[in-house]
């Protein structure tokens, strides 16, 4: 049988047949692989594939950044939802862009930001797409003042179960709307959503940074200042130990204005693009992450931060995006892959954020580029991870002995302190710190049930959480 | 479905009293586990086992299972899987050793112990392969043994029933590439154990305790083969290529 659809994509009828061969796919830390049929699909023939999908499920898959099993459906079907970036609307009179939901952050910045609009929030990624963000309702630099994704998405259109297409928003059937943001692809399709964009003069940053000597110094200086910057974060340094505990450089920023730049800058303030400079290779037989090489980095890095420096300008790409620059870094921990850790505990809780930094620190686990942030005000979205208080986020090689258990014990420091874990980097842990961590998991799975009461939407992630039966 | 550590959710054992299969699920257990179950003919001579592993958050129970009766097999599968979901790894735990004497007059008794080793063992690995398929993911650990690697005389029933063994498990892991279920095969050397109790032991001989250690870690790895100990995969590489001549002088008990 022919292929159907109308933009060179489709589905081949085969899926309908299940005689589509099983690839294997991983998540971004290359662990916990499972078989899926995956296939590229575009919206218009979404509804059919949906509709007579496998009996393991249907699960829409963007650019595989969530590190675990989010984004694959072992037996069942996966399809890639094609999109480009040139058929984004933007609207310059409310400054909002219409797009796929296949399309990448990196491929929507270098439409927009020459037209002077940067995304609302973007994660350490630009290589993420705009159904995995508000899937994820991911959160960046400005979550204290911003909030996450779904926060500024004015309405998603989705494909449901049942093969129908339903517009909605925040206003508009908002119970469906805040279970999809954040709600790991299990209630549909998105297919395209409205998102309201910031307006921005520069493609460049202003920023100050700042060297804090350990844990409590950084605290306290986020705590004291994070409200004057519309972005902040900290990198923290998890190997130091003793007087040196929780060593971090803080950058805080915001988007430079013409006015602020200076030099070549200002003759083409708005250009912007960011390359790739070097790939790591298909092949790393041995992982290079370990205790010596993380250390000496860690040191490098923290030494070559200056202690007190204001008004840097930084291009959008090496403020919001360093690690892009390095294509596919994750196969430098090698076949075995590795795990990001990420987890929140509420303000008044900054103890148990103490104890796990020190456990980090004393099992020398090489964990490199420690991500410390404050978070702002949580959304509605009953599965959404924000809310107010710290989260930290760290990679482990996941060979590193013992880390399992040390994972399961952090887990309860974590759930007693009334925190929780990111979906969207989780591989390791249980569907009961699920529940523990979420407790309107139940309110999500009863908005998820009306809406697909045959559970045709499912995930490995689903599955081993508990997220879905 | 597992964790980023290998640690299974849902195990399943094929020989629910085999010491061996035992210590490799007492090893996999982790505060990610939810579900054992413990297959073996009789019920409930896995009560002590399904003891010993008790904790809080997981199920154990036990299943009735018959490893000479592969027509029962397909549906024994569809079973477990209508009480427990996915599985994520099962290990082929059941065999009978049987005394080479006995088997040198008893043609009969020597089919048996094929049927159960051998045939059994096909028949139950095709059904769960056939269910990893579907489920897109999953681990089949099927010891083996050294005996199988190169058959000798004073048990060459037994033997020839693992060379088969594991010449089915290697194909069946080939077979399985790139639809995220695996294969391992576990080669250990004599293993002092309820099997094996009264036996003189062989040189380099192990224990279920080892035997578990290293069957955990090559699943953690991702290997396809194991041996235990070690040193044994050397030693075979040589007695492997000994000519037969040589062979049958060998004191190999």
């Amino acid at each position: 049988m022919a292929a159907v659809g109308c933009s060179g994509v489709a589905v081949p009828v085969d899926v309908v047949n299940k005689q589509v061969a099983l690839s294997p796919l991983t998540g971004w830390g290359r662990t916990g692989g499972s078989g899926s049929s995956v296939l590229p699909a575009s919206s218009a023939n979404l509804g059919d594939a949906v509709v007579h999908g496998p009996d393991r499920g249907v699960l829409m898959r963007g650019l595989g950044r969530s590190y675990g099993d989010a984004a694959q459906n072992g037996g069942g079907l996966v399809l890639r939802l094609a999109g480009s970036a040139g058929d984004a609307i933007l609207d310059e009179a409310t400054h909002r862009v219409t797009v796929g939901a296949g399309v990448s952050i990196d491929d929507l910045l270098r439409v927009t930001v020459p037209r002077g609009y940067f995304v609302p929030v973007t994660p350490g990624t630009r290589f993420v797409t705009i159904g995995g963000a508000i899937a994820s309702d991911i959160h960046g630099k400005n979550h204290h003042g911003e909030g996450s994704f779904g926060n500024h998405v004015q309405r998603i259109t989705m494909l449901l179960a049942d093969g129908s297409t339903v517009e909605i928003g925040p206003d508009r059937g908002p119970d469906l709307f805040w279970a999809t943001v954040g709600g790991m692809g299990l209630t549909g399709a998105i297919i395209e959503a409205t998102i309201q964009m910031i307006p921005i003069e520069t493609s460049r940053c202003i920023v100050d940074t700042t060297r804090a000597h350990d844990l409590e110094h950084i605290l306290t200086l986020m705590d004291e200042g994070d409200h004057r910057y519309r972005y902040s974060v900290a990198w923290i340094d998890l190997m130091a130990k003793g007087r040196h505990l929780g060593r971090s450089v803080l950058t805080r920023g915001d988007h430079a204005t013409v006015a602020e730049l200076q030099g070549a800058a200002t003759a083409s303030p708005r250009a912007y693009d960011p390359r790739v400079i070097a790939s790591v290779p298909p092949v790393v037989p041995l992982s290079v992450i370990n205790t010596l090489s993380v250390k000496a980095f860690n040191e490098f890095w923290f030494r070559k931060a200056p202690m007190y420096r204001t008004g840097e300008i930084h291009s959008l790409a090496g403020f919001f995006h360093p690690l892009d620059m390095v294509g596919a870094w994750n196969r430098l921990y090698g076949p075995r892959g590795f795990v990001q850790y990420q987890f929140l505990v509420p303000f008044g809780e900054e103890e148990a954020l103490r104890r796990i930094v020190e456990r980090f620190a004393a099992s020398g686990a090489a964990s490199f580029l420690a991500v410390l942030k404050r978070f702002g005000a949580s959304n509605p979205a009953p599965l959404s991870f924000p809310a107010p208080g710290w989260t930290l986020a760290l990679d482990i090689p996941s060979s590193f002995n013992g880390l399992s258990d040390m994972l399961h014990d952090l887990d309860r420091i974590v759930l007693d302190a009334g925190g929780r874990h990111y979906l969207a980097k989780d591989s390791h842990t249980t569907p009961h710190a699920i529940k523990r961590g979420y407790p309107r998991l139940a309110e999500w799975q009863a908005v998820r049930d009306r809406f697909d009461p045959s559970g045709v939407w499912r995930s490995d992630l689903g599955r081993r959480l508990g997220l879905i039966d | 479905m597992q964790n980023a550590f290998g640690e299974p959710q849902t195990i399943l054992l094929l020989g629910g009293t085999s010491d061996i299969g035992r210590a490799i699920v007492g090893k996999l257990v982790s505060p990610t586990c939810r579900n054992v179950v413990l297959a073996c003919r009789t019920p409930s001579a896995a009560e002590p086992a399904i003891a010993a592993l008790r904790r809080d958050g997981m199920t154990v129970t036990s299943i009735a299972f018959d490893a000479s009766a592969p027509l029962t097999h397909a549906e024994f599968v569809a079973d477990v899987v209508a009480q427990v979901g996915d599985i994520d790894v099962v290990i082929v735990a059941f065999g009978v050793l049987g005394d080479q004497a006995t088997f040198d007059h008893d043609p009969v008794a020597a089919s048996e112990a094929v049927t159960i080793n051998y045939v059994g063992a096909v028949s139950v690995g095709l059904a769960v392969a056939e269910q990893f398929r579907k489920q897109g993911h999953g681990q089949l650990v099927v010891l083996s043994s050294v005996a199988g690697e190169r058959v000798r005389k004073s048990n060459f029933v037994y033997g020839s029933s693992k060379a088969g063994l594991d010449g089915f498990a290697q194909g069946l892991g080939d077979s399985l590439e790139g639809t995220g279920a695996k294969v391992l095969v576990v080669r250990p050397g004599f293993v002092h154990s309820a099997m094996t109790a009264g036996l003189a032991a062989a040189p380099l001989s192990t224990t279920p305790d080892a035997v578990a250690e290293a069957t955990v870690k090559a699943l953690r790895s991702g290997r396809r083969t194991v041996w235990v100990p070690g040193a044994l995969r050397y030693m075979f590489i040589v007695l492997r290529h000994l000519p037969g001549a040589v062979f049958r002088r060998l004191p190999l008990g």
